[in-house]
């Protein structure tokens, strides 16, 4: 084994990582620099409630994209969650539950929710599973099933009024954060723990990158894929039922933009869109990027729709930055050999 | 025709020339550089030094386009065909692509295919699918679309390591015929002697220089001289004697086990540090013997006695791995390792289990630790833990194979063509390693089809025909000549 400096391996090692926060530090820049009002304490706020949304759903999305998948249903799941507790609590509530009573209702439409997260994620997982079928094309189908579910409980409304109780905990602080992104926080916690520190997280990676192989190595490729889909669901759930705490409303077709968004996060977030790759670091850094330039041109008065455009260049930066780093390092190579082979020549 | 090369990347001073209608093999280790230069020719790198002539011409740069435009193919060892369509569309694409017009004359097509099938004597209808082809069909395909660009010189890189032998040889009688049309073939092979039978001229090389290039009109050097010349040692040949206890409860045994289109009655007994080979022609079940031992398909009929203990066939690869049964597959490519991973996680992704703390959760120091030790069971030469395994030569990927089973300490270790595609200097080492564990006590099941290496490494050798056990031999006393007369006598019985 070669020795190299401990400097040296850890920039090898976290160079995606590296130049995302460098990006990330000259959008900043950028922005402070543009507005004035970037850098008020009242726009980090409102940043801080407009994150969890994409940011939960990216997670669900980077999981799927690790086994080599992609989940297409993400919001319809987090749709039909939010849709069933906000049913269960707008009828506790029109009920006028109060006290322990509506703390109980509460309970059971959050439990609700995130029960139909781990029914919805088991349904995609099994079939992606089982049959072998292209998880885009599985998880298409059943998004338009699970919007569909949704459309039929809800007859095509928005269903809306549930406990003042639960919607103060999507607009409000605790600890100086927005109460939804210390949700946001711990799912990332959590991501990075089953990533780093689980059988599974390793397991996820090494069927990703080749699920024969890791047939042959003994893991159990569908228990891994059903887990995947299943945890992606749960975090979908917990993603409804943060809407539905911030907006006090629930509708089957809510954000379906979110999708894409989800996969442009996790994709400018270093994940491997062919599988076996992904990272929370980086994650996090797309995530704050992309809500930099969003609020950012929001502030320049360029319009809400300008930022997709910005989001669609931001990621193009990224992934030629990655193609250009490796041209220049073997360009660097070549001329080396040619540098000492000419110092040979002379001597 | 004349082309040099001084100091490509990989090539570090590479001089090399073929000269027209001349068959010219290439040799070396893997890693020496002989892909590299195929590259180069073929314009798919472009080199930082030196000079290039084909047909006389200097070319500071080639693309693709020009080097085939003066004559070169390559056949990579995947080939490059379109399986979702028909021979004669394969043979003929470039001419169909380039022709400018809008509509396909596809009679035409099939009767030009045709007429460059009869030049190499290839019987075949030029309206089947790719998809429907075997290996040895595939190539041919491969070799008639060179032929019909107007090749002067085809590249073949390791052409016959997916093929059995009489597919080998029929594939030599093609190499000769394209000679006497006058076509130049470079041909790229380990297989020693093969080469030995069909070169003109033969270069060898290593650390991508050219350490050796026989002369014209001498006689070609031995076997013994080319090994040398690769990798710079010379080795021996050695013969086991069979001296296992036969009292001793075999590790593994299988009685009557069967299973339908692959393999049927095979009873074998593997004992305590016993190397036993299994050999055959391809399709005579050993592939699918060996995966049935390991669980990944699951035997019909019989049961399997493991360390005395009489169970039914496994069902998965969880089954036969809690029973301390590893197994090495033949293609490390597709089912053996993660070729984007790094070499450390490949190193450790059997006993990643092991690396738990008291949380449950994974430690990082211990993995570390892990990884570490791992790696230094098997000396892999300048290989750097945390690159991806698919920046390792053939050889170190399957070192890195031997790995990630050893990591999780088996007992029963089966090793499917342990040494296909590896160089000369590696494969000993390979064996080197084998012969370790089995002294250690461990029982190896090695199944290849390489005659000498079978019986260098293992006492006892079965060889499998049409599904069944059809010999048991001891290789003491047993020479090359005989057991590949074993093999092919098979061959024969199937023709009647």
């Amino acid at each position: 084994m070669q020795q190299e400096s401990t400097m040296r391996v850890f920039y090898r090692r976290n160079t995606d990582t590296i130049r995302l926060l460098f990006i990330t530090i000259v959008i900043f820049i950028t922005m402070s620099s543009l507005s004035s009002r970037f850098l008020r304490p009242n726009n980090f706020l409102s940043m801080g409630f407009q994150i969890p949304e994409l940011g939960l759903y990216s997670i669900a999305m980077m999981l799927v994209m690790i086994t080599g998948g992609r989940d297409l249903s993400i919001v319809g799941i987090g749709n039909l969650s939010c849709i069933v507790a906000a049913l269960i609590m707008r009828d506790g509530y029109a009920a006028g539950l109060a006290g322990g009573a509506m703390i109980m209702n509460i309970l059971l439409g959050v439990m609700a929710a995130l029960l139909v997260g781990v029914v919805c994620g088991l349904f995609n997982g099994i079939i992606v599973a089982f049959t072998g079928l292209p998880s885009m094309l599985v998880t298409m189908a059943t998004s338009y099933i699970f919007t569909g579910i949704g459309v039929v409980l809800t007859n095509g409304e928005a269903i809306s009024k549930v406990y003042p109780e639960y919607v103060y905990f999507g607009n409000n602080s605790a600890l100086g954060l927005p109460i939804p992104l210390w949700f946001l926080i711990a799912a990332l916690l959590i991501t990075w723990l089953l990533l780093n520190k689980t059988r599974y997280g390793f397991e996820i990676k090494m069927v990703g990158s080749n699920p024969l192989a890791s047939r042959f190595s003994g893991i159990n490729i569908h228990s891994v894929l059903i887990k995947t889909y299943l945890i992606s669901g749960i975090f979908c759930a917990v993603c409804g039922l943060e809407i539905l705490a911030r907006t006090d409303s629930a509708k089957a077709n809510y954000a379906l933009t979110y999708t894409f968004q989800a996969i442009l996060c996790a994709v400018l977030g270093a994940t491997d869109p062919n599988g076996g790759y992904g990272k929370v670091s980086t994650l996090v850094l797309s995530l704050i990027s992309m809500q930099l330039l969003s609020s950012g041109f929001n502030m320049l008065r360029l319009g809400t729709y300008f930022k997709e455009f910005a989001w669609g260049v931001l990621l193009l930066v990224v992934l030629s930055a990655n193609f250009l780093n490796n041209e220049i390092s073997r360009r660097r190579y070549v001329a080396k050999m040619n540098k000492r082979a000419a110092q040979e020549d002379g001597s | 025709m004349y082309k040099s090369f001084f100091g490509v990347i990989a090539m570090d001073g590479m001089d090399f020339d073929v000269r027209k209608g001349e068959i010219h093999c290439l040799v070396g280790e893997n890693g020496c550089g002989k892909s590299t230069m195929i590259k180069v020719i073929s314009g798919f790198y472009t080199y930082d030094r030196g000079d290039l002539f084909i047909n006389g011409k200097k070319y500071r740069k080639i693309t693709s386009a020009e080097s085939m435009r003066e004559g070169i193919q390559v056949i990579y060892q995947d080939f490059s065909l379109f399986p979702n369509m028909t021979i004669a569309e394969n043979i003929m694409m470039y001419d169909t692509t380039s022709s400018g017009r809008v509509m396909v004359n596809h009679q035409k097509q099939v009767d030009s295919a045709q007429q460059v099938l009869n030049r190499i004597n290839f019987d075949i209808n030029p309206n089947l699918y790719v998809y429907q082809l075997n290996i040895a069909e595939m190539q041919m395909v491969a070799i008639c679309r060179a032929i019909a660009q107007e090749a002067r010189l085809i590249i073949m890189d390791e052409p016959t390591s997916a093929l059995t032998s009489s597919e080998v040889n029929k594939l030599l009688q093609v190499v000769k015929d394209l000679k006497n049309q006058g076509v130049a073939v470079l041909f790229v092979s380990h297989k020693l002697d093969e080469i030995l039978e069909i070169s003109d001229r033969i270069t060898v090389m290593r650390n991508g220089k050219s350490v050796f290039v026989s002369k014209d009109g001498e006689a070609l050097p031995s076997k013994e001289e080319l090994i040398f010349h690769m990798t710079g040692k010379s080795f021996s040949d050695k013969r086991n004697a069979w001296n296992i206890n036969t009292n001793q409860t075999p590790l593994l045994e299988t009685r009557g086990l069967g299973l339908q289109g692959a393999f049927e009655d095979i009873n074998l007994k593997l004992y305590p540090s016993e190397i036993l080979g299994i050999t055959g022609l391809l399709g005579c079940g050993r592939q699918e013997l060996a995966e049935a031992l390991f669980g990944v398909i699951q035997a019909q009929s019989g049961s399997l006695l493991i360390y005395g203990k009489e169970m039914n066939p496994f069902s998965s690869v969880q089954e036969a791995v809690a029973q301390n049964i590893a197994y090495v597959p033949e293609d490390r490519l597709t089912k053996g390792l993660h070729m984007n991973q790094s070499v450390a996680d490949n190193a450790i992704a059997r006993i990643v289990d092991q690396f738990r703390n008291r949380l449950g959760l994974i430690s990082g120091k211990k993995t570390e630790e892990g990884k570490h030790k791992a790696l230094h069971t098997v000396h892999i030469r300048g290989m750097r833990p945390y690159n991806p395994v698919k920046s390792l030569s053939g050889g170190n990927q399957q070192k890195v194979g031997l790995i990630k089973w050893l990591a999780s300490k088996p007992r029963i270790l089966i090793l499917n063509c342990p040494t296909v595609g590896v160089d000369v200097g590696a494969k000993e080492d390979i064996h080197n390693i084998v012969r370790e564990l089995a002294k250690e006590g461990m029982g190896v099941i090695v199944i290849s089809d390489d005659i000498p290496e079978v019986l260098n490494l293992c006492s006892r050798v079965l060889v499998m025909k049409n599904g069944r056990i059809a010999h048991e031999v001891f290789t003491d006393d047993m020479d090359i000549e005989s057991l590949e007369a074993m093999l092919a006598d098979d061959d024969l019985k199937e023709v009647v």
